[in-house]
């Protein structure tokens, strides 16, 4: 590539924040908005203006960073400047009605201020999530193990696996919310059994679809049926297994959502929930933005161990 | 001395896949001794029952009559005293060259006391340096190499070998018999081996059975007295090649084609 070329992609960013900052200050506010006590939107600019020159100083040494950094430039200017369309959409014409289209200054401040009580809720999503995936993970892992290696099993189970499996999570919360003792326990059941189908009916295709040779081969080599199972079958079974746990845990997500969104008064859902019955937009956006970040958080640290643990089949499922 | 095999009067029968037809007979009242320490080969017309025979020894099924003894010890089941190399490499995709050949060793508890058996085994087969590989990045002469290591580090008394070569190229293959042949005179056991190539028997074995079609039997029982290293081109190697194919009754043709069965 040449040269001039390089230093242009890497401008490009920085243009898009000077035209940000000229159309926020320079282009008139339709007055719609309700006012920030801060220009947040600026701040929120200026902070990845910042960070974008660390960057860059640190393409100046590392020749990774460079690399990147000059692949990605193009697209955070692009992104930099939706931002920017947006703001002048929401702030500077009157083409949108305000109550559902709140301006960045106002999300971007909402973000901040009521970061601890966002941070809260957060969390107690988050350990929600933990659990009921915990629980759905590891029930699913075993009954598709017993499913997909014992025929016995197989049969009696399968038929209930495939009648029960199928029913929508949310089609559960009526009964789940009289059966279990507190709502907690019913969110954790549901959100477990969101992630249990998937994760059974991969882990007992995957185990099924091990190699017969494999088995006989480990069988000359003197193995039992126990270290079969564990060194064989589940290895054999992981890419399966891990395709099971990526379902699992966008459906998982789906769940949390509905599930909060129920008769709870904690959790990222039901902020959003409650943000939009007193009419506060801005809330609901911030809340949509928290679980984009969350969610795609967690699917990349999700593909990450999955790239570890699976290094013997490298691109297989991409991301 | 072990390795010791003793087939007696063995049949074995598999249902037809097309139930409404009788089933099908692959071995009937098939006999043998093999002398401890003996190459041997099977060699036979397509579909003849020879990997039936060698998965019988490997206690992999188990035969409709008759019995199979492994040094006075009936043969019920799969051991570590049979080492067996399939059709194919079949190492685990999941484990790296190190690993898939110490499986053997880990899954019978004794890696501790003979982990150094694997590293003298991975270059014994030539493969040092690619301990750390995972088999998609080995070559299919490597694969295969790998795949006799794992078959061989447990020591056992006898090495079955189910058309070990018959994916590979021709000048891999030729390596190969030789290093087989190495590692069989180093470690004094006893090989049988499954082959439809009637060079590589009469290159390789001591003994060649040839097996007649299904239901087969022993058709004939031809000792191969040659000195080694033997050479292809010499006359007595194509005499015994010409009385191999005469009782296959190919009369120099070989049949290319071979279903598992």
């Amino acid at each position: 590539m040449k040269k001039t070329q390089v230093i242009i992609k890497i401008i490009l960013p920085i243009l898009a924040i000077i035209l940000s900052v000229m159309a926020y200050y320079g282009l008139e506010d339709s007055g719609r908005q309700k006012a920030t006590r801060h220009p947040y939107y600026i701040y929120f600019v200026m902070a990845i203006l910042g960070l974008y020159i660390i960057v860059v100083f640190a393409a100046v040494f590392g020749k990774k960073w460079r690399k990147t950094l000059i692949y990605k430039a193009p697209l955070i200017s692009g992104v930099l400047l939706l931002f920017m369309i947006i703001n002048i959409v929401t702030s500077k014409t009157t083409i949108l009605p305000a109550l559902y289209f709140p301006s960045l200054d106002r999300i971007i401040g909402l973000l901040f201020e009521q970061r601890i009580f966002l941070v809260e809720n957060v969390l107690s999503s988050l350990k929600l999530l933990a659990v009921g995936f915990i629980w759905g993970a590891s029930i699913g892992f075993l009954t598709g193990l017993a499913l997909g290696y014992n025929k016995n099993v197989g049969y009696w189970l399968n038929p209930v696996t495939k009648v029960i499996g199928p029913i929508p999570t949310t089609a559960w919360i009526p009964l789940a919310l009289s059966v279990f003792p507190t709502t907690h326990a019913a969110n954790v059941f549901l959100i477990a059994f969101a992630v249990w189908f998937p994760v059974t009916l991969m882990t007992s295709s995957g185990i099924q679809s091990t190699s017969q040779v494999h088995f006989e081969v480990s069988s000359t080599l003197g193995a039992s049926t126990l270290y079969k199972i564990m060194h064989v079958a589940i290895p054999s079974a992981m890419p399966s297994i891990f395709l099971g746990i990526f379902y699992g845990t966008v459906s998982s997500f789906a769940t949390l959502m509905a599930v909060e969104m129920n008769g709870n008064s904690s959790g990222i859902g039901w902020y959003i929930n409650w943000q939009k019955q007193v009419m506060m937009y801005d809330g609901v956006y911030a809340g949509l933005i928290i679980i984009a970040v969350i969610c795609s958080l967690i699917l990349t640290l999700l593909f990450k161990v999955r790239d570890h643990i699976l290094v013997w089949q490298k691109g297989v499922i991409k991301w | 001395m072990v390795g010791q095999i003793s087939i007696q009067e063995v049949s074995k029968e598999f249902a037809n896949p097309d139930a409404s037809k009788e089933n099908i007979h692959a071995l009937n009242g098939f006999s043998l001794d093999i002398e401890p320490g003996t190459f041997i080969s099977l060699i036979g017309p397509s579909g003849c029952g020879k990997s039936t025979l060698l998965r019988l020894i490997g206690g992999l099924d188990n035969p409709s009559s008759g019995m199979i003894y492994l040094d006075n010890k009936k043969i019920e089941k799969p051991g570590s005293d049979r080492g067996f190399a399939f059709q194919g490499s079949n190492l685990f995709p999941w484990l790296t060259v190190e690993k898939n050949i110490a499986f053997g060793l880990k899954a019978r508890y004794i890696y501790k006391d003979s982990r150094k058996d694997v590293s003298e085994f991975i270059n014994l087969v030539g493969l040092g340096g690619f301990e750390k590989s995972y088999p998609h990045q080995l070559s299919g002469g490597m694969q295969q190499r790998a795949s006799l290591a794992r078959a061989l580090v447990g020591h056992p008394s006898v090495l079955l070998l189910d058309e070990p070569l018959g994916a590979l190229d021709a000048f891999t293959r030729m390596n190969l018999q030789d290093e087989i042949l190495d590692i069989w005179k180093k470690y004094n056991m006893t090989v049988v081996m499954v082959t439809h190539d009637v060079d590589e028997a009469i290159y390789m074995s001591e003994q060649v059975v040839v097996m007649s079609a299904r239901p087969s039997k022993v058709e004939a029982l031809i000792d191969i007295d040659l000195p080694r290293p033997r050479a292809r081109a010499q006359d007595t190697f194509q005499e015994y090649r010409s009385k191999i194919l005469e009782i296959l009754n190919f009369g120099g043709k070989i049949e290319e084609a071979e279903y598992y069965l």
